[in-house]
């Protein structure tokens, strides 16, 4: 988890990222939960090789919408891709190999943050028996990454907030996917946490080329460390684009009734710039 | 250092499981060698190893003790690991096969056929099964069905083993001669079994066991929740039909001969993380040595208290298993089984 300024290399990313199809990509979906129409033709297409940020006032569907690229939840009309197939088309664990969904915590189960990380190993092995050789060896890759190896043998639930969603990012990362989707991993935890947890975001993309999607409802964090900007608004896509398109465009001011403001960073900071909020009433 | 700490918690392991092992041995031994007629732990080698042994010992070993230990331990592993799993796959420390209903829809079922038709009492492992499976797929139909609550999930459970104990007693009432020896049938009691009624329940115990333990890591993905066990791969609902199915047949095989036998299943695996965690493919095995040494314990210390009357296993196990359950709850500090 070395620092590095995430706004650099942004746009020299994005640009190499277009020319190469969707890693996941919603094609007029429909979703109701009790028959409301809550997603209606619903279009997307999440770049490969980017971090995207999903941002949207709660219960607008984002969490709906990566559960649905997970083959966790059925849209009721059109269809998700992954990596040019349909989701559902998939087995269980070849799309597990694919793609990885990290939930929004609920409950903690009570194992061991190395027996924990070592579930990400399920969908590489034939029946559920001890590691080999090589998947103790990205497990143990993942929880250093993660900063987590010193707790291996905790329980996970006697860890704080931060270091155990930092151990269960490390098990998603065990999962050895090039599409990572996370549903709002930096609830909870503290400012530098969450930087943590951006960070190391960053740099899964920058060392792997893996294709991050992020649901965040802090905006600041969202603009700081993404690369690309899906606003949703009541079950439809606002806007999809890069970082200073979506901001120029006003659309977050409208979605979120706010005013983005850009701050310029402290002398010899290296975090970037910031953005601050103001509602309007 | 962190290796060893990994190596400690390996080692740990090994030493229960060695400990239980020979808990279970020593156990089996005594509770061949206990009873109102007396046999020689020299007899009981000679039985082993084969050599020349005096009739009567030979008869009491194979046709009274051999039986009743067999029983006792089939009875308790199966019991013990049909808890854990049933604890593993709902989520929930506070399930077991007698209190969600699977106890009490095998012996239901046992007890029709008894006062149906006596003459197919050879089918009651068979009853016991399919009672035990009607009970545990409403417990899946009513917690999956409506996204309950851990809690609704055991108030239901409550809910159906109430209903099935009141068509328990309704048959008893009716046909009081349904089934022999009914009020240790209702507590759990294991007077009476025999090599032949045992051999069908043991064929079923013996093919759900290793099942069970093969699939446990399973059960471990299943504690991450639906929806990240979904991610990792896991067709999570198959998943748990199929080991629900395998507790039912588990606690169904075990309640056809031993009756409603209920404790063991909720305490032992609670017992067995107390010491070794919460890592499935380590509790249910150990759940099955202790949980199989626990109900031979108990019932030969229920043979011989009282001697030359005998108790019920299930209530000498209730008083024994009670307050220790109760021991070990108060005293538990860094244990939890229930963390929301």
């Amino acid at each position: 988890m070395r620092g590095h300024d995430p706004g650099v290399k942004r746009a020299a990313a994005v640009a190499l990222a277009t020319e190469q199809p969707s890693a996941i990509e919603y094609r007029g979906v429909g979703f109701s939960y009790d028959r409301r129409s809550f997603i209606e033709s619903f279009d997307l297409s999440i770049v490969p090789g980017c971090v995207t940020g999903i941002i949207g006032p709660n219960g607008c569907g984002k969490s709906t919408l990566v559960k649905m690229a997970a083959g966790y939840l059925k849209p009721q009309a059109g269809e998700v891709l992954v990596d040019g197939r349909p989701t559902l088309g998939y087995r269980p664990k070849e799309r597990a190999r694919r793609l990885a969904l990290l939930t929004q915590t609920g409950r903690c189960p009570s194992m061991t943050v190395e027996a924990l990380v070592a579930c990400g190993r399920y969908p590489h092995q034939s029946h559920q028996g001890s590691l080999d050789e090589a998947g103790r060896a990205v497990v143990m890759e993942a929880m250093s990454l993660c900063g987590v190896e010193m707790f291996r043998d905790h329980d996970v639930g006697l860890l704080s907030g931060g270091e155990r969603q930092r151990a269960f990012v490390a098990m998603t990362i065990a999962q050895a996917t090039s599409i990572i989707a996370l549903d709002e991993p930096t609830t909870y935890l503290d400012v530098h946490a969450c930087h943590d947890i951006m960070r190391l975001l960053r740099e899964l993309k920058s060392a792997d080329n893996k294709t991050i999607l992020v649901i965040l409802h802090d905006l600041d964090l969202a603009l700081r460390y993404c690369d690309r900007i899906a606003v949703m608004s009541k079950g439809t896509l606002a806007l999809e684009g890069t970082v200073d398109k979506v901001v120029a465009s006003g659309v977050i001011e409208e979605v979120f009734k706010v005013r983005v403001q850009l701050n310029a960073p402290p002398a010899g900071s290296v975090n970037g710039v910031s953005y601050s909020l103001f509602p309007r009433f | 250092m962190l290796t060893a700490c990994h190596a400690n918690t390996h080692r740990r392991s090994l030493i229960v499981f060695a400990v239980s092992v020979c808990v279970l041995v020593a156990v089996s031994a005594a509770a061949c060698l206990v009873g109102s007629s007396s046999v020689g732990p020299g007899d009981l080698w000679a039985l082993v190893t084969g050599s020349e042994l005096s009739a009567p010992a030979r008869n009491i070993l194979l046709n009274v003790r051999l039986p009743r230990v067999a029983s006792a331990l089939l009875a308790g592993g199966a019991l013990a690991v049909s808890g854990a799993v049933i604890q593993a796959v709902l989520d929930n420390p506070m399930a077991s096969p007698n209190i969600i209903g699977i106890n009490s829809g095998a012996g239901l079922a046992v007890l029709v056929v008894g006062a149906l038709a006596p003459a197919l009492m050879f089918l009651a492992p068979l009853a016991a099964f399919l009672g035990a499976v009607v009970s545990a797929l409403l417990i899946f139909a009513l917690s999956f069905g409506a996204q309950a609550s851990r809690l609704t999930v055991v108030l239901a459970g409550i809910a159906i083993s109430t209903i099935f104990g009141a068509g328990m007693n309704a048959v008893l009432i009716m046909a009081p001669d349904a089934y022999v020896n009914a009020s240790g049938f209702l507590v759990g009691g294991l007077a009476g079994v025999t090599l032949r009624t045992l051999l069908a329940p043991a064929c079923y115990i013996l093919v759900a066991l290793p099942l069970a333990l093969l699939f446990a890591g399973r059960l471990n993905l299943m504690a991450l929740g639906d929806e990240r066990a979904h991610s990792l791969g896991m067709r999570v609902k198959a998943a748990r039909i199929h080991f629900l199915v395998i507790s039912a047949l588990l606690a169904g095989a075990a309640v056809s001969f031993a009756g409603l036998l209920g404790f063991v299943g909720l305490i032992v695996p609670h017992l067995v993380r107390f010491f070794v965690g919460h890592d499935n493919r380590v509790v249910l095995p150990l759940s099955m040595l202790v949980g199989a040494a626990f109900v031979t314990a108990c019932d030969m210390v229920s043979r011989v208290l009282f001697a030359p009357y005998e108790l019920p296993v299930g209530i000498t196990m209730a008083f024994l298993g009670g307050p220790f359950f109760i021991y070990l709850i108060v005293k538990r500090r860094g244990y939890s089984d229930a963390r929301s």
